[in-house]
C-alpha cells in the first residue's frame, strides 16, 4: 500500500502541498480531481520521488520513498508512471519503446523483453503497431504506448498524470478504456483526472485537492452526488 | 601575359599520385580535429550550461574566441602565438590544435542547442521506468541529440577539411601545402591549383554522400 | 608565404608607430570585407531568388556553379583566380582579386541562406497572397520579402561576419589586411604575443556583439 503523511512541499517560496495524508491501499482505484495549479501532479512526483519533498513521509510497501538508503531506481520500478505529455521516445519503435525499461533496468534478455513487449502492446490494443514510429502513431495510441511501457515493468502501482488530458476529445475514449481494463483487472491505481465520468464509474475513492490540501476524499457516489465542501460544490459545477 | 598562355597539365598528373596521398593527409587532420572537437565540444556545452564561476567562463571565452576570430588568427596563435612562450610546434600539431580548438568552439554551441532541444519530460520519463542518470543519457538523450546536430556536424567536418588548406600558410604538407610546393617548384602555378580545387570539390562531395549514407542507416524515424 | 616561427625575445621593439600600421591594416580589412559583403550580398539575393523561383532550371545550372565556391577552400579560389586573371589577359592587384573573389564566394553563401529562406516561408505565404488576389509581382515585392527577411537575416549576418574573418585569406595574394600585417610586424618586432591580441581582439571585438544581436534577433523573431 502507500501511505502518504503529512506531506510538505515547496516550490521556492511557493507552498505547493499543504500537508497533505493519504492512504492507497492494494486493488483501490484513487481518482484525484481539482483546479489546475492545486498540486496533483506534484503529489504522484513526490510518491516515486521524482521530486523531492521538505517534511513528511511517503511509504511504498512499507519502504520510505524518501529515506536515503532506499534505492529510487529499484523503487521506481514498482510505480509506473503514465504523463500528461505524451512522452513516448520518439527515436524509438514502439515494441523497442517498450522493450527497453525491461532489457536495461531488469536486465531481460533481448527475446524475453521483446516477448513482454509485445504482450503489453496487444494488452492496449496496439499488437498490429509494434514497429511504428511514435511519429507514425495518433495521440491516443502514444498514451497507450507509454501505458504499455510503464506495465512492461510490472509494476504493483500505476499513476496516471491526466493521462487524456492533452487528447482530442474523439481519443480520450480508448485511453479511458485501456484504464479501466487495467482497474478491473485489479491494478492498484491513482489517476489525477479531469474526466468526472471515469472518477465516478471506476474508482473506490476521489480526492478532491483544492490549494495544496485534500479538501475532501469519499467514495465517488458521496463526493458526486453530496459534496461537503464548497469549494468542491463550486468545482463540480464549473466541470459539468 | 596574355592570351598565348600554355596551358601544362603534364608535370600535375605526374605528381597526382603525391597530391591524393596529400588529400589523405588532409583527411586524417580534419577527421582527428573533428574527434578531439567532438569530446571538447560537448565537455564545453555542458560546463556552459550546468557549470560554475571560472569553468564556466573558460568554457564561455573558449567557444566565443573560436567563433569570433578566423581560423587564421587561431592557427597563428597556435603557431606564433606559443612561440612566444618559448613553445614551438610542429606544422601538423599547429593545425590539429587550431582546427580542433575552432571545431570544438563551433560544436559547442550546436550541443547545447541539441541538449537543450530535448525536453525534459524525456528524461522524467526515461527516470520514471527506473533508469538511472547515466542509463537515461545513454539511450533516451543523447540518440535524439545526435539526430538534432547530426546534420551541423557534418558540415563542420567539411569546414575542418576546407579550414586545414591553411596548413599550407604554416608550412604543413596536407593537401595544399603539397600543391604549394610543387606549384612553387614547376611555376605551373594555375594548373596546379585548378587541379587541388577539383581534389577539394571531391573529397567535399565523399563527405556529403557518406553522411548521407549513414544518415540513412542512423535515422529511421 | 610560410613564415618561419620566430624566436621569443624580451626585447620590446613595438612601437606607436607599429600600431598606426596595424590600424591601417584593420582598416583595410574593413574596406575589403563592407565592398565584398554588399556586391556579394546584392549578386547572393538575386542568385537565391532565381534558385528559389527557377527551380529545375537553376537547379541544373547555377546550384551546382554556386556549390563549387562552397566546397572549394578560399584559400584555393583566390590563388586560382589571381593566376588565372592574367591568363586571360586580365592585369589586376590583390585588392581587386580579393574584392572579386569574396564577392562571389560570398554571393554563393548568400544565394545558399536565401533560398533556404524563401522556402522555408515562401510556399504558404504565396498562396495566401494570391488567394487575396494579389498579382505575383505584388506578392513577390511586397508580401515575401519582409518576411523571408527574418528568417535569413540572422544567417546572413552569420555569413557577413564569416567573410569578414575569412577576409583574412586575402593576404595570400600579398595583400596587407590585419593579418597579414601582424604577420610582417611580429617577423620584424619579434612581439608575436601582444601583436597577436590587438588583431585577434579586433576581430573579436567587431564580430562579437554582431553575432550577439543577431542571435537575440533570431530569439525574438522565433516567437
Ligand atoms: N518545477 C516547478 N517549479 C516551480 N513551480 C512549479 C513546478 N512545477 C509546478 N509548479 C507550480 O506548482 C503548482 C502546482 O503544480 P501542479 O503541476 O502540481 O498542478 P496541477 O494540479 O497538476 O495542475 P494541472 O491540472 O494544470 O496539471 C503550480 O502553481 C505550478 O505552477
Ligand atoms: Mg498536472
Amino acid at each position: 500500500m502507500i501511505e502518504i503523511r503529512d506531506v510538505h512541499k515547496w516550490f521556492g517560496k511557493l507552498h505547493v502541498l499543504k500537508g497533505i495524508s493519504l492512504d492507497v491501499h492494494k486493488g483501490e482505484v484513487l481518482s484525484v480531481i481539482g483546479a489546475s495549479g492545486s498540486g496533483k501532479s506534484t503529489l504522484l512526483y513526490c510518491i516515486n520521488r521524482l521530486e523531492p519533498i521538505q517534511s513528511g513521509s511517503v511509504r511504498v510497501d512499507g519502504v520510505d520513498v524518501y529515506d536515503r538508503k532506499t534505492n529510487v531506481n529499484h523503487l521506481r520500478r514498482n510505480l509506473g508512471m503514465v504523463f500528461q505529455q505524451w512522452n513516448s521516445f520518439p527515436h524509438l519503435t514502439a515494441v523497442q519503446n517498450v522493450m527497453l525499461a525491461p532489457r536495461r533496468v531488469l536486465k531481460k534478455s533481448r527475446s524475453e523483453a521483446r516477448e513482454i513487449a509485445v504482450r503489453q502492446l496487444e494488452h492496449v490494443g496496439l499488437g498490429d503497431k509494434l514497429n511504428n514510429y511514435p511519429s507514425a502513431l495518433s495521440g491516443g495510441q502514444q498514451q497507450r504506448l507509454a501505458i504499455a511501457r510503464a506495465l512492461a515493468m510490472e509494476p504493483s502501482y500505476m499513476l496516471f498524470d491526466e493521462a487524456t488530458s492533452s487528447l482530442d476529445p474523439e481519443l480520450v475514449g480508448e485511453v479511458l478504456d485501456t484504464m479501466r481494463l487495467l482497474a478491473e483487472e485489479g491494478m492498484t491505481m491513482i489517476c489525477v483526472t479531469h474526466e468526472m465520468g471515469f472518477a465516478r464509474d471506476v474508482s473506490d475513492k476521489v480526492a478532491f485537492f483544492h490549494e495544496g490540501t485534500i479538501e475532501e476524499l469519499s467514495p465517488p457516489q458521496e463526493i458526486f452526488n453530496n459534496p461537503q465542501s464548497e469549494h468542491t460544490r463550486k468545482f463540480l459545477a464549473n466541470v459539468r | 601575359m596574355s592570351f598565348d598562355y600554355n596551358f601544362h597539365w603534364r608535370p600535375v598528373f605526374k605528381s597526382l599520385p603525391d597530391l591524393i596521398w596529400a588529400g589523405m593527409t588532409t583527411l586524417q587532420v580534419a577527421a582527428l580535429s573533428m574527434l578531439i572537437g567532438i569530446v571538447l565540444g560537448l565537455l564545453l556545452a555542458l560546463v556552459r550550461m550546468h557549470g560554475h564561476g571560472s569553468y564556466r567562463w573558460v568554457a564561455t571565452t573558449w567557444i566565443e574566441l573560436a567563433r569570433n576570430t578566423p581560423a587564421l588568427f587561431q592557427l597563428f596563435f597556435f603557431g606564433f602565438g606559443l612561440g612566444a612562450f618559448g613553445i614551438h610546434l610542429a606544422p601538423f600539431y599547429i593545425v590539429l590544435c587550431g582546427l580542433s580548438f575552432n571545431n570544438a568552439g563551433y560544436l559547442a554551441e550546436n550541443f547545447r542547442g541539441g541538449l537543450q532541444s530535448v525536453p525534459h519530460t524525456q528524461v522524467r520519463a526515461a527516470r520514471s521506468l527506473g533508469m538511472g542518470i547515466v542509463r537515461t543519457y545513454v539511450s533516451i538523450v543523447v540518440p535524439q541529440v545526435l539526430r538534432i546536430v547530426y546534420h551541423p556536424m557534418t558540415n563542420q567536418m567539411v569546414w575542418a577539411v576546407l579550414m586545414s588548406s591553411l596548413g599550407m600558410l604554416v608550412g604543413f604538407r596536407e593537401l595544399s601545402g603539397e600543391t604549394q610546393f610543387f606549384a612553387s617548384r614547376t611555376f605551373r602555378i594555375f594548373e596546379y591549383f585548378a587541379v587541388t580545387a577539383v581534389l577539394y570539390y571531391i573529397i567535399v562531395k565523399i563527405i556529403l554522400g557518406a553522411s548521407r549514407l549513414l544518415a540513412w542507416r542512423l535515422f529511421r524515424y | 608565404m610560410s613564415a618561419t616561427a620566430p624566436t621569443a625575445t624580451f626585447f620590446s621593439s613595438f612601437s606607436s608607430k607599429d600600431l598606426l600600421f596595424l590600424g591601417e591594416a584593420a582598416l583595410n580589412t574593413l574596406q575589403i570585407s563592407a565592398i565584398s559583403i554588399g556586391l556579394g550580398t546584392l549578386a547572393g539575393l538575386i542568385f537565391g531568388w532565381l534558385l528559389y523561383e527557377g527551380k529545375l532550371w537553376a537547379t541544373l545550372t547555377l546550384a551546382p556553379i554556386l556549390d563549387i565556391f562552397r566546397s572549394v577552400p578560399l584559400i584555393i579560389q583566390l590563388v586560382l583566380f589571381f593566376n588565372f586573371a592574367p591568363i586571360i589577359g586580365l592585369r589586376l592587384d590583390p585588392f581587386q582579386s580579393g574584392i572579386i573573389v569574396l564577392t562571389i564566394y560570398t554571393a554563393a553563401l548568400v544565394a545558399h541562406v536565401v533560398r533556404g529562406g524563401l522556402e522555408s516561408v515562401g510556399e504558404p505565404l504565396h498562396r495566401a497572397a494570391r488567394s487575396l488576389g494579389m498579382t505575383y509581382w505584388q506578392d513577390t515585392f511586397f508580401v515575401v520579402p519582409p518576411i523571408a527577411l527574418r528568417a535569413v537575416f540572422p544567417s546572413w549576418v552569420g555569413v557577413a561576419l564569416g567573410v569578414m574573418k575569412d577576409s583574412a585569406l586575402v593576404s595570400v595574394l600579398g595583400y596587407v589586411e590585419l593579418l597579414k600585417a601582424s604577420q610582417i610586424l611580429i617577423t620584424r618586432t619579434q612581439e608575436p604575443f601582444i601583436i597577436l591580441l590587438c588583431a585577434g581582439a579586433f576581430y573579436f571585438a567587431l564580430s562579437f556583439p554582431v553575432a550577439r544581436y543577431a542571435a537575440y534577433l533570431e530569439r525574438k523573431w522565433a516567437v
